[in-house]
């Protein structure tokens, strides 16, 4: 009878057991499901921008076919435009109409003229952005039924972009300006290529340092260094180092780097060395940590053959332990590339409107470009950070997914 | 190392160069906890000497110190006189990586690398650059497989992975793999005691043969199996070597009251 109760009891308390780490779980995958939900409702609007046809006609008086770059593009966009709407005359209307259109859609002819000049001469009709709050207007973000002074668009700019609209020129295409243009004042232009661009590199840098210093640290500190009151510190250190603050990284790297040693401000190198200093640690200590899971049998196998010291590590070890320190690296550099503070502090937070095209150009990374957003008062960079907060996670998702499947793939089955 | 102090009795008879190799007062410490008392054994050529005693009696301790495989072991201190062929094996002269090659070991639990059968067998000869060409290296491979009986098994998957092969079969890639690399002796510590009773027959039947052309020393948790493989048997207890001599005699006429209280059974 006692048995029986006991039995009872053991059962009941695994089943206590289960539901307690089944209900951790199911917070943990809760919290990430609502930051998901949440950036998806604020952000999807940021995937697609509203756009409107427009018939431009690239007259020869406004562009020289010797130098097309130096044309009145200003104008030329401003006129095709207000042609959608002949019965404006006022001059006062044709500027307030004048303002629906992206006003960096005249970069965008003039990019498409420089590109192809036969176009001088043709009226071409462009698909070019609107203008922020009309974006705006036409998802929705801002409502139409409240008082003219309460938006930041008037009746009569909502009664000419209707009349637009009815002509079916108003159309909603996938914004691949958001992936492929740099960053810009204007919302409806600004996108995440110079971030990428500039994550991209830091994180190459980063890489290029922190993977072989990691591991020739982490190979020497577990198979060749004697164990010492030394090397004992090293480990601490090692320990204390990967516990410290980002933000000092970064001071660090403002100090020595860009005070110091005169490398360029808002650098990818810059701030590739900074990341490489914090992803270090991580490196080494799981390096260890894959070197010591390879089983002793292996060594002593290699030993008992007589491989020496660095036959046994370089054969057999560190092959072994590969996967293991690939599965690290990649999680040091996906902690990196989420990385903010430091790079704020070397200047990567900087507004720069190209893509970089080196580690030494300025450039700002996908973290420090979302700072930037959030900051920014337009309706329109609201929902851009939500999607550059989806694109960075994409990304950070995207770099786990490869480290468990490399883990997965070439790890030794024992 | 400089400890050779102690005078090893010998039976009169015996000249020194039949012993191929000889340990003289080995004392072993791993920290402050010694596991060797003052050992003195000789090995001697071409035969087949068995280490035999109960668990922790320091029997893989001090095969472990033929090869210098205690050498890995940071906290593992070796004191006394270990010779091979007359040289001192612990003298600065000589490199432990070279020694091992000389004497090779097969472990108690099978431990082919993660590599192909082919090169588990052709890593040692490749390292130690023994063959001259591929021609050379497949000989060289094909004729350890041979030698440890196991190449009949295993000529049509020799790229297959060392560890898709059943535990015997592992072993006897082991014994391949250590003579691939042409030792003079063999330490096999316990290297029957993770197999089935038809595999460790088997694996008898080969320290049997390969005795023809290695020395080969044998740890071994059984007695019936020391007195099946071996020539010489020694017999090891809390440390110490109790009693050593030749297999026959040592279970027939055993001359310490120790030894003949464990190989009939009274503890172990």
């Amino acid at each position: 009878m006692a048995a029986k109760r006991h039995s009872r009891r053991r059962h009941a308390r695994e089943r206590y057991l289960r539901i307690v780490g089944l209900s951790a779980v199911a917070a943990a995958l809760g919290m990430l499901g609502l930051l998901v939900v949440s950036l998806t409702f604020l952000g999807h609007s940021a995937f697609v921008q509203t756009m409107v046809d427009v018939p431009i006609n690239l007259s020869e008086e406004l562009i020289d076919r010797g130098e097309p770059a130096k044309g009145n593009y200003r104008k030329i966009v401003t006129e095709g435009f207000l042609n959608l709407l002949p019965e404006i005359q006022a001059r006062g209307e044709r500027r307030e109409a004048g303002k629906i259109l992206s006003p960096g859609a005249r970069w965008i002819i003039k990019a498409a003229v420089v590109a192809n000049p036969n176009l001088i001469g043709t009226t071409h009709t462009f698909t070019l952005p609107l203008a922020d709050p009309f974006d705006q207007l036409h998802k929705g973000v801002i409502p139409r039924d409240v008082p003219q002074d309460q938006r930041r668009v008037s009746d009569n700019q909502i009664a000419w972009f209707d009349h637009i609209a009815a002509s079916g020129r108003i159309s909603s295409p996938f914004n691949w300006g958001l992936f492929f243009n740099a960053d810009s004042r204007f919302p409806e232009l600004a996108g995440l290529a110079g971030a990428i661009a500039g994550s991209f590199y830091a994180l190459l840098v980063c890489f290029v340092i922190s993977f072989p210093v990691g591991i020739a640290a982490a190979v020497y500190l577990e198979e060749f260094a004697p164990r010492s009151r030394w090397t004992d510190l090293i480990e601490v250190n090692i320990n204390n180092l990967a516990a410290v603050p980002s933000v000092v990284f970064g001071l660090l790297g403002l100090a020595l780097l860009l005070n110091f040693l005169g490398m360029p401000r808002s650098a990818p190198l810059v701030g590739g060395i900074t990341l490489a200093l914090m992803t270090l640690p991580t490196i080494i200590i799981t390096t260890r940590a894959s070197l010591t899971a390879v089983p002793p049998s292996i060594r002593e196998a290699a030993y008992g053959i007589g491989a020496s010291r660095h036959q046994v590590v370089l054969h057999h070890v560190l092959p072994l332990a590969l996967p293991g320190i690939l599965t690290g690296a990649i999680i040091g550099l996906a902690r990196a590339l989420g990385e903010t503070a430091p790079l704020l502090l070397i200047g990567m937070n900087a507004f720069i409107t190209s893509a970089s095209g080196g580690i030494t150009d300025p450039a700002t990374a996908l973290p420090t470009q979302i700072f930037i957003w959030a900051d920014s008062p337009e309706r329109g960079f609201l929902a851009r950070t939500s999607a550059a907060i989806l694109v960075l996670l994409g990304f950070l998702v995207t770099m786990n997914g490869l480290a468990v499947y490399l883990r997965r793939r070439f790890e030794w089955q024992w | 190392m400089a400890m050779a102090q102690v005078a090893v009795e010998m039976p009169e008879v015996e000249p020194e160069e039949t012993f191929k190799m000889l340990g003289r007062g080995v004392n072993v410490h791993y920290g402050d906890k010694q596991a060797l008392f003052d050992v003195s054994l000789a090995i001697r050529a071409n035969q087949v000497t068995s280490l035999i005693g109960p668990s922790g009696c320091g029997k893989s301790t001090f095969i472990r110190c033929l090869n210098r495989m205690n050498d890995v072991i940071e906290i593992c201190r070796v004191a006394g006189d270990i010779t091979l062929d007359g040289r001192d094996i612990y003298s600065p002269k000589i490199d432990a990586v070279e020694l091992r090659a000389r004497v090779g070991m097969v472990f108690q639990k099978a431990n082919p690398f993660p590599k192909s059968i082919f090169d588990n067998v052709a890593y040692g000869p490749r390292i130690h650059g023994l063959a001259s060409n591929k021609t050379d290296l497949e000989a060289i491979v094909v004729q350890s497989l041979s030698q440890a009986g196991l190449f009949e098994e295993v000529k049509d998957r020799l790229h297959a992975p060392g560890t898709s092969l059943s535990g015997g079969q592992q072993q006897r890639l082991c014994i391949a793999r250590a003579i691939a690399v042409t030792p003079e002796v063999i330490l096999m510590d316990e290297p029957c005691s993770a197999l089935d009773p038809i595999a460790t027959a088997r694996i008898e039947e080969l320290i049997d043969e390969l005795r023809k052309d290695y020395t080969i020393v044998i740890v071994t948790h059984s007695m019936q199996q020391a007195a099946r493989v071996s020539q010489y048997t020694a017999f090891f207890h809390l440390g110490v070597l109790v009693e050593e001599g030749e297999t026959e005699f040592m279970f027939t006429t055993p001359r310490d009251q120790r030894t003949q209280d464990y190989i009939t059974g009274r503890f172990g």
